[in-house]
């Protein structure tokens, strides 16, 4: 579904990814983690196609198509989703016409018809109900005045209602309480299928007891040093990240 | 003075024909008007408040005046078909500068309200309309005042007597409709008495592509208690030239509400000056332009504090494209003893175009020591992180920001006090972006 090859990536001139490689296939979950300023958010920033970073090498291949022949919005329609670390607000543009304009052009990508009003708040209705969110929320602007686990939500949210082939979670985790850290991760519980596949970044092993990963590797100064099974997750959880320090020989 | 010159000429040859034509309350201001247009003249463009607008460029060229009051050559009432009934109100038509009086809306205002024409209005009730009548607008505060009260024959009234409440909203329609280039003077008077209530929707409209020079005069007087909406809504075009001055007068816990949204333009210079009178007086003064092209709206607004305990909120928003133009000067005075006054002032736009240009200025006034007043100022650009998440979401970049300058509006919308204005003007905005309303093609705000 998405490989990953020799990515490297600079914003401000700054090389932040140094060569990545990755591959990951349908069904899979895989948890990328690592210490702060490895390029983890970069790394998910360059997938999704944030103009901020400039990618001066290597290839990335999303369901066989080069990514970088497509637009921010071309990618979310061929079935790529970020849940943002930070969620934008958006005051004056109402989540039910934010969702309603986003759905609507995934259709017509796709050669279907605008959704219909009656099906389109029934989606809304039952994708709400994924994550718990509360109707109030739905009629009010984009995160306008969300708290930061509302934001989370309404990430997960979304992606419920978009549907996505491949989820990137960015640091989804942060800021939750353990309640809202439950709601968010049975919704993405609730939206795999074998079909499709995540990403999960995070810094904590904690999201990685309710979202199970099948591989877990750790970025470390914009490249992938190690991969390996869920145990590696414990494992970094227990030790911390100086034995990977120590291991690429830094400190 | 060649500019002046003009209309100084023009009203020496048809003193008589102006008078005659008129009212004695309309005929009495002249000869002062004159003296103020003699001695000021028009506004020069090197001067601060009139810098962006060159007055003079404008009413040079030759206009043709209707001043023998020929008939109006059509009904508006069928080229303008209201036919959304949600927005169902009072409608009444001034054609250039005369009112159309051969259609009587089929609408019963309460007793005691009138709604129709300045000069038969100023016949039939001479008494009050010489008690308002020039009053708040002083000819003497620019020579477009003084041009307009030396010229104007008629126009547009809206009496409301102590404690009445009219329900219905009043709606104007300004139609500028000539085959040869026309200039229109006119006027609309707006009378609350104590307790009154009312709502009042102006639309302004252009049929025809000559060259129009339109000056307006509004005069409000909010009695004590009284609530007043005053909605303009500009969809003109590009060949129209429009000079309007507002002054409101608030006596004490009046409430009014001005609203001038401009769709479609040529040039327009919107004066706006609204005195507090009365304490807990409450005055909210809000407007918007989309422009684009080569147009151009420049806006001067004037709030006056005159006595403690009142409210003034003023949000100006502007998103501009292409070449276009816009000011916005903003003046507070707080006058001395206006203590725990109140006046906020914000003026925020939006810029997606090198080479449009946006003046800001806000002016606070302070002579009282126990106030509360703030100014703000921002021009920008769309916020990028927005757009990439919507993009990120599907949403095409044309799509986002689209939305994104819908959304940039919806708060001077929000401020409209009727909700199927409001709803309405929502989807004109978001056609207005679109690049559905190019032209004027008749009252939008009802069709």
């Amino acid at each position: 579904m998405l490989q990953i090859k020799n990515l490297h990536a600079n914003i401000n001139g700054k090389e932040i990814l140094k060569g990545i490689n990755l591959t990951v296939k349908p069904g899979e979950i895989h948890a990328i983690m690592g210490p702060n300023g490895s390029g983890k958010s970069t790394l998910a920033s360059v997938l999704v196609g944030n103009p901020a970073f400039e990618v001066t090498e290597g290839e990335i291949l999303f369901n066989g198509k080069d990514i970088f022949d497509l637009s921010p919005e071309d990618r979310s329609r061929e079935g790529m989703f970020l849940s943002f670390q930070y969620p934008v607000e958006i005051p004056g543009v109402s989540m039910v016409n934010f969702m309603r304009a986003a759905l609507n052009e995934h259709r017509k990508y796709n050669g279907l018809e605008p959704v219909s009003a009656s099906d389109f708040l029934k989606l809304m209705r039952e994708k709400r109900a994924v994550v718990e969110m509360d109707n109030k929320l739905s009629s009010r602007s984009v995160n306008e005045g969300f708290s930061g686990g509302e934001k989370k939500r309404n990430e997960i949210f979304q992606m419920a209602m978009l549907n996505p082939k491949l989820a990137i979670l960015d640091e989804t985790d942060s800021g939750l309480d353990i309640d809202a850290l439950r709601i968010v991760a049975n919704g993405v519980n609730q939206l795999k299928t074998p079909e499709n596949a995540a990403i999960v970044i995070t810094h904590y092993q904690r999201l990685l007891e309710y979202i199970k990963p099948d591989v877990v590797h750790v970025l470390y100064k914009g490249r992938i040093v190690k991969t390996a099974g869920p145990e590696l997750a414990l494992e970094l959880e227990e030790k911390g990240y100086d034995w990977i320090k120590k291991e690429m020989g830094d400190e | 003075m060649a500019a002046e010159q003009q209309y100084i000429d023009l009203y020496s040859q048809c003193e008589a024909l102006v008078n005659r034509h008129a009212s004695d309350v309309l005929n009495a201001p002249r000869a002062k008007a004159l003296a103020d247009f003699k001695a000021a003249g028009f506004p020069k463009a090197n001067t601060e408040d009139y810098k962006y607008t060159d007055v003079a460029q404008a009413f040079t060229p030759d206009f043709g005046l209707n001043i023998n009051r020929l008939a109006i050559p059509f009904n508006p009432y069928d080229v303008f078909r209201c036919d959304v009934p949600n927005l169902s109100t009072c409608l009444y038509f001034v054609v250039n500068d005369s009112f159309y009086d051969k259609v009587k809306p089929d609408v019963k205002l309460p007793d005691g309200v009138y709604a129709g024409g300045l000069l038969a209005f100023t016949k039939q009730f001479p008494d009050i309309a010489a008690k308002y009548y020039a009053k708040a607008a002083c000819s003497g505060k620019d020579g477009i005042i003084a041009l307009n009260t030396l010229l104007a024959q008629d126009g547009f009234v809206l009496y409301v007597p102590k404690g009445v409440v009219v329900e219905k909203p009043v709606q104007l329609i300004n139609v500028l409709r000539s085959d040869v280039d026309t200039m229109a003077n006119s006027r609309i008077l707006i009378i609350l008495e104590e307790q009154a209530q009312a709502k009042l929707l102006v639309c302004e409209h252009t049929m025809d592509l000559n060259n129009f020079l339109s000056t307006q005069v509004v005069e409000i007087f909010a009695a004590e208690g009284s609530h007043f909406d005053y909605y303009n809504l500009e969809e003109s075009n590009e060949m129209t030239s429009r000079f309007s001055s507002l002054h409101a007068k608030l006596e004490a816990s009046a409430n009014v509400l001005v609203n001038g949204i401009s769709l479609n333009n040529g040039t327009s210079r919107n004066n706006y000056y609204v005195e507090l009178l009365g304490e807990y007086a409450e005055a909210t003064l809000c407007g918007m332009a989309i422009i684009d092209q080569e147009q151009k709206v420049d806006t001067y607004s004037h709030v006056t504090h005159a006595v403690p305990n009142c409210t003034s909120t003023e949000l100006f928003k502007y998103v501009l494209d292409d070449k276009a133009v816009g000011a916005f000067s903003g003046r507070i005075l707080v006058k001395e003893g206006a203590q725990k006054t109140q006046a906020y002032q914000t003026n925020r736009n939006l810029s997606s175009s090198r080479e449009a240009r946006m003046y800001s200025k806000p002016q606070l006034e302070i002579y009282a020591d126990d106030v509360k007043c703030s100014h703000g100022m921002t021009t920008g650009q769309l916020d990028e992180n927005a757009l990439f998440y919507m993009r990120s979401r599907g949403i095409a970049e044309a799509e986002a920001r689209m939305l994104l300058s819908v959304a940039f509006t919806s708060d001077v919308i929000d401020y409209v006090r009727m909700g199927a204005l409001k709803d309405r003007l929502h989807l004109l905005v978001e056609k207005r972006f679109r690049g559905e309303l190019a032209h004027c093609a008749g009252c939008r705000a009802c069709k």
